[in-house]
């Protein structure tokens, strides 16, 4: 049962790390767009994308958060006592960015956009890097079981700023996959090579890390090291594959396949993470049986989330088929 | 549960230093989100109604009331998911000890309430949509998920809230949490009379904040349909409500007086315990005694009782480690009182309303009903913020009742005064953002007559096909 409630989180984990990754991601190129004119187009392409699924990637983090707190309370007692530097600063990003997207829209001059615009770019690359140093901070042990470990240790060391840049990176390469695709199906010629371009020079910079990164969990987190080569190395294969399959795709597919396979490199490295961690919560030392709720809180975690599943599914295709349709008429 | 707990209590000097900066912040936080909650709940319904009188009686002013109505409620939305966003990071950030001894328990409300989080975003926005692409009543319908969920999401909320006030639904072994029976844990002994008091709260305070705005509005002079309307829907609803609460709320204070009794002292600042206790209006506890108040003879006793000679257990009735202290008490005290009075005004002002109604079927002709009505939205926050803050300070000094005081669910880490600094200036910008936005809305509505504002959850408008080269002009 308390597997099962793991699955669950991690689930939630995955695709908060898939939706709301994209979402920071399209926000990183928003940042690096350039002055008010010259980045105006592909800004336009960004907002177009992002709005429609911004809700659902507030609701996975809630999720994740209630998850953990319900189903594993001493765990997540004891990483909020640890990590509580970069998750109050990812918390603070995470309003920045909210309120950015609540206001913009319905702004309509360019200086008022620009305003709300920057500190939604901005909070958009810090708050995966914070959650990237809390993931590294996680997985290299350096949450103990009674919580209060080391403020600035637990998060600046090796293996979480390789979490935090990885973060960062992989964001930006699935959101310029994204954006590619989504440039094509609307047949925007320039807007798609601008982005494709982006592409291929972070998917560059993400193999240039992955590589790096071997070096440093080797140094750093032996025993992550061992089980991602171990367990983990299916998914972490996957995930470059996927990755350059992406890449490869993005001239000749349909907008849809390239876009499929981005999200599977995204999520191909986040489900290595969790398999090189199982049967543990923490590091190396807490098991996720040790650290679960009781029995009935379990199987009331997964009541609820089969129940969420049943009534939010339907409702959210209700609302895309909506949508498709709209635009049908309109076009 | 043990005497451990009771004796850490006494040092309070021993409290931790975060236990200020996190009491401060978690205050100031709930206090803005609670301002919200409202209009997800009940200025939902308000639109709803708009919306059905516009379809039933043919009225193009109803529709377009509920149309723009349902837009100021996405961007509310929108602010409500981001400050609901960070109270979920709070309640572990300054709160592990509740979440990591609790957390088997008084997470799964939490749990429940995602899923209407979650419905009621997807429905906010194929209400929003479907404005001219649905037809009238498929479209209608599509907005009562929004209101149910908005009522499904309190009730998890306040569910959690109740069983802070009387936990109930575990075993204890030692301090761990060994067995839970989720039922009881939501549907606590608080739990009903906590809901209905919220839910016809946020009917309250939406009424009356939306109807302020119209009432400011014809103040200024607008005197047209549209605007009567906008006044009529949210008063009408508010001062139906308003009595009903104040009913409701006398049969509240008995379930307090039986079940938190602590709480009720200091509600109606009993330091000794007696019978024949008066109601003491005002008034301050200092030294051990009231004083400066004003007393209506036997009324505690008899509110409680319907009897003079009710007993009812004063402050001396809880051990001293766990009393609150006098600072608290009269926060409660003074914070019910105002309570009591400010719904009172209200009440008036509705049967001021009720009764130019009954006599003529129009508004009271007074320039003064329309000022009072100005401020009427004010007032009702007032209301509900100080009746959230009997609640909540109320509990103190315990966390949970009887089994977790506050000072042990502070978090003991960092410089709380840094992260409260920073949530203050960021909400302090979010509310400055909020107003403004709302008030452009209002400009191009009113001035510019324009109707289609993009609001978050709300349609794209097409993309541009061509590159402009506006910059090369």
């Amino acid at each position: 049962m308390s597997t099962l409630a793991a699955v669950i989180l991690f689930t939630g984990v995955v695709l908060y790390a898939i939706f709301a990754g994209a979402d920071f991601g399209a926000g990183f190129w928003d940042l690096t767009a350039g002055g008010a004119e010259r980045g105006r187009r592909p800004r336009e392409l960004i907002d177009h994308s992002v709005g429609p699924v911004w809700e659902a990637n507030h609701v996975w983090l809630i999720f994740c958060l209630v998850v953990m707190w319900t189903a594993f309370p001493p765990a997540f007692a004891a990483i909020m006592t640890t990590l509580y530097v970069p998750l109050g600063l990812a918390a603070l990003g995470i309003v920045l960015r909210g309120s950015g997207f609540a206001f913009r829209k319905v702004l309509v001059r360019t200086a008022e956009q620009r305003v709300t615009g920057a500190a939604f770019a901005i909070s958009s690359v810090l708050t995966p890097f914070f959650f990237g140093t809390v993931a590294g901070g996680i997985a290299s042990g350096r949450v103990p079981d009674g919580g209060n470990g080391e403020a600035v240790g637990s998060w600046v060391n090796p293996t979480s700023l390789l979490g935090g840049v990885l973060a960062v990176v992989v964001c930006a390469y699935v959101a310029a996959v994204l954006l590619t695709a989504d440039a094509r199906a609307r047949r925007l010629q320039d807007l798609e090579a601008y982005f494709r371009h982006r592409a291929l020079v972070m998917a560059g910079v993400a193999g240039v890390v992955s590589i790096a990164g071997i070096f440093i969990l080797h140094a750093d987190a032996r025993h992550l090291f061992d089980q991602l080569l171990g367990p983990g190395l299916p998914f972490v294969v996957l995930s470059a594959a996927a990755g350059l399959t992406a890449l490869a795709l993005l001239r000749s597919a349909v907008p849809r396949v390239p876009r499929g396979f981005a999200v599977v490199a995204a999520g191909g490295v986040v489900i290595g993470w969790g398999v090189a961690q199982y049967p543990y919560l923490l590091g190396t030392h807490l098991r996720i049986a040790d650290a679960a709720a009781p029995r009935p809180t379990l199987v009331s975690v997964a009541v609820i989330f089969v129940a969420a599943a049943l009534l939010c599914v339907p409702s959210l295709i209700l609302l895309y088929v909506l949508q498709q349709r709209g635009r049908l008429e309109e076009a | 549960m043990g005497l451990a707990p009771l004796a850490g209590a006494a040092l309070s000097a021993g409290d931790p230093a975060q236990l200020l900066p996190a009491r401060e912040q978690m205050a100031f936080t709930l206090g803005f989100h609670i301002v919200l909650v409202p209009f997800g709940l009940a200025f939902t319904f308000l639109m709803m109604l708009a919306n059905y009188r516009g379809i039933r009686g043919a009225d193009a002013d109803a529709l377009l009331l509920a149309e723009r109505w349902s837009k100021v409620a996405a961007v509310l939305f929108a602010v409500g998911a981001v400050s609901g966003t960070v109270l979920s990071f709070e309640m572990g950030l300054l709160w592990p000890g509740l979440m990591g001894r609790f957390g088997a328990a008084y997470g799964i409300p939490f749990g429940i309430e995602g899923i209407f989080f979650f419905l009621e975003a997807i429905f906010v926005s194929i209400y929003i949509y479907g404005w001219r692409r649905l037809r009238p009543w498929p479209h209608f319908w599509s907005g009562l998920p929004v209101v149910l969920s908005g009522a499904g999401g309190t009730a998890s909320v306040v569910a959690a809230n109740g069983w802070m006030n009387l936990p109930g639904g575990i075993t204890l072994s030692g301090d761990r949490v060994v067995d839970v029976n989720p039922l009881a844990v939501f549907f606590n002994r608080a739990f009903w009379y906590e809901f209905v008091h919220m839910l016809l709260a946020a009917y309250i305070v939406a009424g009356f904040m939306v109807a302020a705005t119209y009432a400011a509005g014809m103040l200024r002079g607008r005197r047209d349909r549209y605007t009567r309307l906008g006044f009529l829907i949210p008063f009408t609803v508010a001062s139906v409500v308003i009595p009903l609460q104040i009913l409701f709320g006398d049969v509240i204070a008995r379930e307090v007086f039986h079940k938190e009794p602590a709480k009720f002292a200091a509600i109606e600042l009993v330091p000794q315990t007696g019978d024949h206790v008066p109601e003491t209006l005002g008034g301050l506890l200092v030294d051990g005694k009231v004083r400066y108040g004003i007393d209506i003879p036997n009324g505690a006793s008899m509110l409680s009782g319907f009897s003079p000679s009710t007993r009812i257990r004063g402050l001396d009735t809880i051990p001293p480690p766990v009393r609150p202290a006098p600072h608290l008490v009269n926060i409660v005290h003074l914070s019910f009182d105002v309570m009591v009075f400010t719904s009172f005004l209200l009440l008036g002002l509705s049967v001021w309303f009720a009764w130019a109604w009954w006599r003529r079927r129009d508004l009271p002709r007074s320039r003064w009903f329309l000022r009072l009505a100005t401020v009427s939205g004010v007032v009702s926050v007032i209301c509900l913020e100080t009746g959230w803050i009997v609640t909540e300070v109320g509990r103190q000094p315990w966390t949970v009742v009887g089994l977790l005081l506050t000072s042990d669910a502070v978090t003991t880490r960092g410089n709380m005064w840094l992260f409260f600094a920073g949530v203050l200036v960021l909400y302090v910008a979010i509310g400055a953002g909020t107003i403004f936005v709302l008030r452009s809305m209002h400009h191009r509505w009113r001035r510019l007559g324009v109707d289609d504002v993009d609001v978050p959850y709300g349609p794209e408008p097409p993309l541009e096909q061509q590159p402009t080269q506006a910059g090369h002009a």
